[in-house]
């Protein structure tokens, strides 16, 4: 087995552990955590595949981003374990019939004509000055480039929607105003009124 | 005068005016005293360890008249008293907490006879509970120690008086 | 020196000799790091005690000596070290105890793929802007962690604050990066600095001004250093995410502030400084001299300069309120870098103004 090989069942005998404790392990926090592992075992995978941008995007965004946000919102969730675990046996057979049913897609997939594993040529490795994202700055920015800009429309469009949607005002409710709060001057709150002086009556 | 203040926001003058001012003072003189080698001036009017005086022949001050002890707010002292053999009234006790002083001076104040005042010392420990239970044996010791410095800063603030 | 290496290790099978080497240098930039992360500590004392008309401290020296108290880092170090570590009841001792382990490994991998001059660097990465990128993302993990596992409410506001701090300021920082590397045409950051060669106004910072200045900023902020310090906040939340901690774990987190601080304004250095360029570089009188060589200690120099920064921010400014801080992030350098990507955009279409952006 070359050093390679070692690496890649290293990194995929990980990759497949920690997704299984993502759906096993009681805490949600740590599931969330085995995820973020998943996914770096993932992005080494990618990095062996010479796909060093999409391996460090998937780590950057992914990992440095969007899992900060999942573990945010999990951390302040106090999730109830013993009321989740209730729900186990009534759930059960709804899940045996998801799992089987992922299981014959990816059968189907494996054994299609298109994803079978000879169907997959190895890839020929590249030379040391090979920049896989330059060609893949290449491919989007040319070949691909309208479905590109179309993703990057449909993204804009969920930007939008989502400030759209945390962007109401409730009536009632004092807010703060930082831009105005820092401009403010003295000038601006306090009024120097002369008041003449009266004599005692 | 809005355009200014954007202006003025926009490339951070007034973080760079408070910059410019901590960074004078990065070069200016330091006023750190080096506490055991370099003290600071201290006034006559310290109020450290007490001691309990004596007159030049050698008698103790204290007539036991317990103003101090009814003055201390912190009720720190306890006094006995006795006649000596002479008729004279004196103490028999005379104890100071130091744990309980709070050093306002009032004892000081009070004092008829300045015989209880209150030294320059400061830098004092106790090791054990009791090394801050000042009795009248230590007190008289300390005063008998230091009376050159404690008359003079008497003699210092005699004007005042 | 690599040859010099080589033979000494003659005796180790071929495949072990790299491991070697590969490990001696990860030895030779973590030693001078840490110990400049030691040492980084003692002059913040130092600089901020200056800056507050005090000395700070000026004791701890060696072998009887104080020499303006030089030894102070050491025993501090030593002091955490013998420290007991009080794990909380109700914390998450596993992450508990990893969570400074998580702080600390990003602030120490992303020096990988630091170039420190020509051919110094240990992992000489095509895409080493985006690894430093990612890695330095990944130190929010050690604060939220941390936060979470210590089962109090105080480390619990703090990992939530920096959580979403870090999170918005990234956007900042990955967008003036991109002003850079369109800059450069290149992500590698080695060819970022050869990009900038030819004197010191042809450094990033001249044409990327705003984006140098926001960079900074963001680096500070994702550092979680004053005036961004909200995740510690002493005078509010305690020390926010590392309350509960004692001992060495407690210094883990302290070294991997300070080496991301070192790791920023190296950075900084890099990319908008022109990293080992020389500032005489292009001159007429000393352009042909010495001093116009590249070179490991203008790198440093620069780096100095950044870290000074650091300190001087740390003495000069209040904290901001966390809801001024995400304005800023947000409302303010956002929009700012991207109005500066579109103008550089638009130069490097026209070709370029002067010696700038061709």
């Amino acid at each position: 087995m070359s050093f390679e090989q070692i690496l890649f069942y290293v990194f995929s005998s990980f990759l497949v552990l920690s997704a299984g404790a993502v759906v096993t392990l009681r805490n949600p926090v740590h599931s969330a955590l085995a995820l973020v592992l998943a996914f770096f075992n993932s992005a080494a995978l990618w990095m062996m595949l010479e796909a060093e941008f999409l391996a460090i995007t998937l780590v950057l965004v992914y990992v440095g981003a969007v899992m900060v946000l999942f573990l945010f919102v999990v951390m302040m969730l106090d999730i109830n374990i013993a009321r989740m675990r209730e729900g186990f046996a009534q759930l059960l057979p709804i899940g045996i019939v998801v799992a089987v049913l992922m299981f014959g897609v990816m059968y189907q997939v494996y054994n299609g004509d298109r994803f079978a594993p000879g169907d997959m040529p190895v890839p020929t490795p590249h030379a040391a000055d090979y920049e896989n994202t330059r060609e893949l700055g290449l491919q989007l920015y040319t070949t691909y480039v309208f479905p590109f800009e179309l993703a990057a429309v449909v993204l804009l469009l969920a930007i939008v929607a989502a400030i759209a949607l945390t962007l109401r005002r409730r009536e009632g409710t004092k807010y703060q105003a930082p831009e105005k709060q820092v401009v403010t001057r003295r000038e601006d709150r306090v009024r120097l009124v002369k008041v003449p002086s009266e004599a005692r009556k | 005068m809005n355009l200014l203040r954007s202006f003025k926001s926009l490339f951070l003058l007034e973080l760079l005016g408070g910059m410019r001012v901590t960074g004078r003072y990065l070069f200016k003189k330091k006023f750190t005293v080096q506490y055991p080698e370099e003290r600071a001036p201290m006034s006559p009017r310290f109020r450290g360890h007490h001691a309990l005086r004596r007159y030049a022949n050698g008698e103790e001050r204290c007539i036991a008249c317990k103003l101090c002890e009814v003055i201390c707010p912190a009720m720190a002292i306890t006094i006995e008293l006795a006649e000596r053999d002479d008729g004279t009234r004196r103490t028999t006790r005379y104890d100071i907490d130091m744990t309980k002083c709070i050093y306002c001076g009032f004892c000081e104040e009070a004092c008829p006879v300045d015989a209880i005042v209150e030294t320059r010392v400061y830098e004092y420990v106790g090791e054990e509970r009791g090394d801050l239970l000042m009795s009248k044996e230590k007190l008289l010791a300390m005063g008998d120690k230091h009376e050159q410095q404690i008359a003079a800063d008497r003699a210092a603030d005699a004007p005042y008086r | 020196m690599i040859e010099l290496l080589q033979s000494l290790l003659q005796w180790l099978p071929e495949s072990l000799q790299v491991l070697a080497i590969i490990l001696i240098k990860i030895v030779v930039i973590l030693a001078p790091l840490l110990v400049a992360v030691a040492y980084l500590t003692y002059a913040e004392r130092k600089i901020i005690g200056y800056m507050q008309i005090r000395i700070g401290p000026n004791r701890v020296g060696f072998f009887g000596h104080s020499l303006w108290g030089l030894g102070q880092p050491i025993a501090d170090a030593v002091k955490l070290m013998f420290k007991e570590i009080v794990i909380p009841s109700g914390a998450d001792k596993f992450l508990f105890i990893v969570a400074p382990m998580l702080s600390m490994g990003p602030a120490l991998a992303a020096w990988a793929v630091i170039p420190f001059g020509d051919e110094l660097i240990l992992a000489d990465v095509n895409a080493s802007l985006l690894y430093v990128l990612a890695l330095t993302s990944l130190g929010v993990y050690g604060v939220i962690i941390a936060g979470w596992a210590s089962n109090s409410k105080y480390a619990f506001l703090g990992a939530m604050r920096s959580a979403a701090q870090i999170v918005s300021y990234e956007i900042a920082m990955g967008f003036a990066l991109v002003g850079v590397l369109m800059a450069a045409g290149s992500i590698n950051l080695g060819e970022i600095v050869q990009a900038q060669s030819g004197g010191f106004w042809t450094w990033f910072m001249v044409p990327l001004a705003p984006l140098f200045v926001i960079y900074f900023i963001s680096g500070v902020a994702e550092t979680n250093r004053a005036p961004f310090d909200v995740a510690e906040g002493e005078s509010e939340i305690v020390a926010g995410f590392h309350v509960e901690y004692s001992g060495i774990t407690f210094a883990v987190f302290f070294l991997a502030e300070y080496a991301n601080m070192i790791l920023v304004a190296m950075l900084t250095a890099l990319m908008f400084m022109g990293g080992w360029l020389s500032p005489f570089q292009g001159l007429p009188v000393v352009g042909d001299t010495f001093l116009a060589a590249p070179s490991l200690i203008w790198l440093l120099a620069k780096a100095s300069i950044f870290l000074f920064l650091f300190l001087w921010f740390r003495a000069t400014f209040p904290r901001y309120r966390y809801d001024q801080i995400m304005r800023l992030g947000w409302k303010v350098f956002i929009p700012l870098t991207i109005v500066w990507l579109m103008v550089v955009g638009a130069v490097i279409m026209a070709g370029g103004i002067g010696p700038w952006l061709h």
